[in-house]
């Protein structure tokens, strides 16, 4: 597993920062540069969700932020995808992975870079600016956030 | 209900189509009507057309009848059928009028698989998830963690269009093989084209009043007998098990023990078989089937028309078609016809019926529990 470090960066981030740390307080960081973080909550039992939610599964209160990018994950299940909506990438890999994080498990779903993988394969983040083109479905663009992670084969 | 398939008329049109013929069915004058009940996900980013249930009330002269929409996205005419009996059971309503309808086959498969999409998390949504896509993410997973052949999800398929072809209201009246599911084009692998329900236009109804006012009316009628709603996670995810849903588990459990029958006392099931995994995952969450073992079910035939649990008589979404907001009314609608022994060329022997109606991956469930009154 990369990230090492538990991936708990709550001092930097705070509990409901998303982009706006991401210019200054992240200097020195080359990797992290430029790049908002995959912010999963932790609720005050421990538990983790990605996304995050007010309250926990089992009533819980968010307590702190980790950023899932510095972590790799395992395939939990994939399918490509060939019939996607307006402004998808075509054919369009997805998969929902796992990530460990000492011992407590949390989920992805994401774009894969690659069609060539395998249910168990190991995985690590990468960011992309756009993953679908905002305005060409029927969401409303400002509604939320078009860049993120795909998930790329560490082997 | 409506003739489903590739309908010129629209979802005004259709929703009063399929209203008057339910009228004139039960004999029940429009002015009876005190509430009426649209079950529609999306006519306002379909077609441009909102505040439908008003407009049915006035097309059918229901009024001054209350009358509201019922969304649940896929699962809108279940929870259709919910509202309606709770307007009854609550004493609220003497007559409930139910609507269910869709108007979506003027838009491209791209803009409509959007629309349905647009029930998706953020976190979901910008990668560009589909409900068909959630299906193959869980058939893979399905037929890597059990041992069920790829050809048992075709079974499914085949199964169904088979029903179909005697569904004189169904928008595919044509039989599949296994072969042609297989060289079917895929769509999100492991899944393939015929491996979804079309795209459909069309409208069900259904009137629900008191046991006694309906003796009033019919020598012969339908009786809910049990009903459950459940919810699961929006984010699919989350979820602990991907092929395990909840909410269909949780619904059924509701439903059964309103109606104090079990899986085993139910003679006929029409299930939510947007995708043909989705028909495994109900069978195993209603108890028709072990964990994991629905599949078997299939293999053996047990679940054919002639089988211990024939299931999706009608055809199911994927012959018969899957306007939203009319699936879960159409559901019911062939329930009542089988428990009332009016299926014609469809006929099983049944005396309890039960209808499963899924929206999102699982998001919503709505279970209802039929029989024979009188």
């Amino acid at each position: 597993m990369s990230g090492a470090s538990s991936g708990s960066d709550t001092g930097d981030d705070g509990a409901t920062s998303g982009r706006d740390d991401v210019e200054g307080e992240h200097e020195g960081d080359g990797e992290r540069e430029g790049r908002p973080a995959m912010e999963a909550v932790r609720y005050d039992d421990g538990t983790l969700a990605y996304p995050g939610h007010p309250i926990g599964p089992e009533g819980g209160e968010p307590v702190e932020t980790v950023d899932l990018s510095e972590h790799t994950a395992e395939i939990v299940t994939w399918t490509t995808s060939t019939a996607p909506p307006p402004g998808v990438p075509e054919p369009n890999h997805l998969a929902v992975v796992e990530f460990d994080l000492d011992g407590e498990a949390v989920r992805a779903l994401g774009q894969l870079t690659t069609g060539d993988v395998e249910i168990g394969e190991a995985v690590a983040p990468t960011y992309v600016e756009q993953l679908r083109e905002p305005g060409a479905g029927i969401r409303e663009p400002g509604s939320q956030e078009w860049d993120g992670y795909r998930f790329e084969p560490t082997g | 209900m409506t003739q489903f398939g590739q309908r010129e008329a629209w979802i005004r049109e259709l929703l009063a189509e399929a209203g008057q013929a339910c009228l004139d069915d039960t004999g029940v004058p429009p002015t009876e009507i005190e509430h009426l009940y649209v079950a529609n996900m999306a006519s306002g980013e379909f077609e441009g057309q909102t505040g439908v249930p008003n407009a049915l009330a006035h097309d059918l002269s229901c009024l001054p009848a209350y009358a509201q929409r019922v969304d649940q996205t896929s699962a809108s005419g279940g929870a259709g059928i919910y509202a309606a009996w709770q307007s009854v059971a609550s004493g609220a309503s003497g007559m409930t009028l139910l609507v269910g309808g869709e108007k979506m086959t003027h838009r491209s498969t791209a803009e409509t698989t959007d629309v349905i999409a647009s029930l998706t998390h953020p976190v979901e949504y910008k990668h560009g998830v589909t409900l068909p896509s959630f299906a193959g993410l869980t058939a893979r997973r399905y037929l890597e963690t059990t041992d069920a052949p790829r050809e048992s999800l075709a079974r499914v398929a085949v199964k169904n269009h088979r029903n179909g072809v005697d569904n004189p209201h169904a928008q595919f009246r044509t039989e599949i093989t296994v072969e042609d599911v297989l060289a079917s084009p895929i769509v999100a692998d492991p899944l393939r084209l015929y491996d979804f329900c079309p795209i459909t236009d069309g409208a069900a109804a259904l009137l629900f009043c008191p046991v006694e006012v309906a003796a009033e009316y019919a020598d012969d009628y339908a009786v809910v007998a049990g009903i459950g709603g459940a919810t699961d996670t929006h984010v699919v995810h989350e979820r602990a098990e991907p092929t395990t849903m909840n909410a269909v588990v949780e619904s059924g459990r509701e439903a059964y023990g309103m109606a104090g029958y079990g899986p085993e006392d139910v003679d006929v099931a029409e299930l939510h078989d947007m995708f043909t995994i989705l028909e495994f995952l109900q069978m195993e969450g209603l108890g028709f089937a072990e964990e994991r073992r629905a599949w078997e079910a299939v293999e053996e035939g047990r679940t054919e028309r002639e089988g211990e649990l024939p299931t999706n008589t009608s055809g199911g979404l994927k012959s018969k078609g899957h306007p939203l907001g009319a699936s879960g009314v159409a559901q019911g609608y062939e329930i009542y016809k089988q428990i009332l022994g009016e299926a014609g060329p469809r006929q099983v022997d049944a005396d309890v019926g039960l209808a499963c109606n899924v929206g999102g991956f699982g998001n919503c469930v709505t279970t209802t529990i039929v029989e024979a009154g009188a």
